[in-house]
């Protein structure tokens, strides 16, 4: 066992939990954010995907003591309160989701994606660095739709700003 | 997964003295490999040894004609990195076709190459430019260090410390990529070193990982081009065999991915 301190949406958490915890078993069962999603076992999915000090990455193949420190931003710490992320409004405007599973770590990842491109966004870049992120309901038509259509927004709410 | 001692170093001393003390102890760094590997339970390292952020095994340097890769640098510092995009731009290439986004975040070049997955990608750079695999004890030229399928020269306590790539006048990679899990069915690098010396090293084809292809190095001495490839054949002698592809079916591979390796290379 071991003590950790991390930072969750913004809130200083303190766990005592097995070294073998990993990072998504502490947001869903400690934490109860079960928006984080396990979808496979074999770190090829991305439904676990969260932010660990500012990049997307794999919450299902992160250690709890990986992160001791870290800076962590799930699904539920995106939003203004009732607001939704520009990404989530874009996912829903654009009929972005079927079943909703893969879809917190499709938009965890896509918000990433957005930072690092900012305007500089086509359809093909979209689709390429989507690859770690699977929707088993194939609907990745609108998901890309979805992605294109946040950037502007959150491009143009940066322009804003 | 089994239950685990997880530690954190600072330093590589402390690292190795953690190794040394533990039980059946294990190098922790991205994790993309061994993670998944202990959720299956194949393997149980008593205790984990986290090394990603250790100072000294951070960064990448550029000095003459010698291109210098700490082990725990992740692939996304790598590839985006101004140093390895101007002086050996194929590795750069070849880590942007590597895993994904996410994945590449997090994994390590020193990770990669300490496990020597048959399908990795980073040995057949490593391979092919005559690169030097330097750590805590000593440097082991890369001829010396590839031993079969996830064997290394690693002893026990040896850490990877840094990859060390002398500049090539010119080198290229290709690889046909796993769609589902994106490792290399067969992947070749190519490489026309300042010395002269060709080298090319395929990966994700053989039984028992990265290896030099004989008969590609020797076309390409002959004549530096993808069309001097096309007359030849590569054995199929001990390649893999599986769902995926046959062993017939890899041996053409490694033909056709060095011809587009040397047409990257230019």
């Amino acid at each position: 066992m071991s003590k950790v301190s991390l930072t969750v949406n913004g809130k200083l958490v303190t766990a005592d939990v097995e070294d073998r915890t990993l990072l998504v078993h502490l947001l869903r069962d400690h934490l109860g954010l079960t928006g984080t999603h396990v979808g496979c076992d074999t770190s090829q999915c991305g439904c676990c995907v969260v932010h660990i000090d500012g990049r997307a990455v794999k919450s299902c193949t992160t250690l709890v003591g990986q992160v001791d420190g870290a800076d962590i931003t799930t699904i539920e710490g995106i939003s203004k309160g009732d607001e939704l992320h520009p990404m989530q409004a874009a996912f829903r405007d654009n009929h972005g989701l079927q079943c909703g599973y893969c879809t917190p770590g499709m938009i965890m990842s896509a918000i990433d994606i957005v930072h690092r491109y900012g305007g500089n966004l086509d359809e093909e870049t979209v689709r390429h660095e989507l690859e770690g992120n699977i929707c088993r309901c194939t609907g990745y038509h609108n998901i890309v739709k979805s992605v294109l259509d946040a950037a502007s927004r959150m491009n143009v709410a940066q322009a804003a700003e | 997964m089994y239950s685990t001692n997880y530690h954190r170093a600072s330093s590589v001393d402390e690292a190795v003295a953690l190794i040394a003390k533990g039980s059946d102890a294990k190098f922790l760094a991205g994790g993309h490999t061994l993670l998944p590997v202990m959720k299956q339970r194949l393997a149980a390292p008593g205790d984990l040894v986290d090394i990603a952020k250790i100072p000294a095994l951070i960064g990448i340097e550029a000095s003459g004609d010698t291109l210098t890769i700490k082990a725990a640098t992740t692939y996304y510092d790598i590839m985006h990195n101004a140093d390895v995009k101007r002086m050996i731009p194929a590795i750069a290439h070849l880590t942007s076709v590597l895993g994904d986004p996410a994945v590449r975040y997090r994994g390590t070049i020193g990770g990669s190459v300490a496990t020597n997955d048959p399908a990795a990608d980073y040995p057949a750079a490593i391979l092919a430019l005559n690169a030097t695999v330097k750590t805590n004890k000593r440097e082991i030229p890369a001829d010396q260090f590839f031993k079969g399928l996830f064997m290394t020269a690693l002893e026990d306590n040896e850490m990877i410390t840094a990859i060390s790539f002398p500049v090539p006048e010119k080198a290229g990679y290709a690889k046909m990529r796993n769609p589902a899990s994106r490792f290399a069915l067969t992947g070749v690098f190519v490489a026309k070193l300042k010395s002269g010396e060709i080298r090319a090293a395929a990966t994700g084809a053989s039984q028992d990982g990265v290896m030099r292809v004989p008969v590609i190095e020797d076309a390409l001495k002959a004549n530096w081009s993808a069309s001097a490839l096309d007359g030849i054949k590569v054995s199929d002698d001990g390649l893999i065999e599986d769902i995926h592809g046959t062993s017939d079916y890899r041996a053409n591979l490694i033909k056709v991915m060095a011809q587009r390796a040397v047409q990257a290379a230019g």
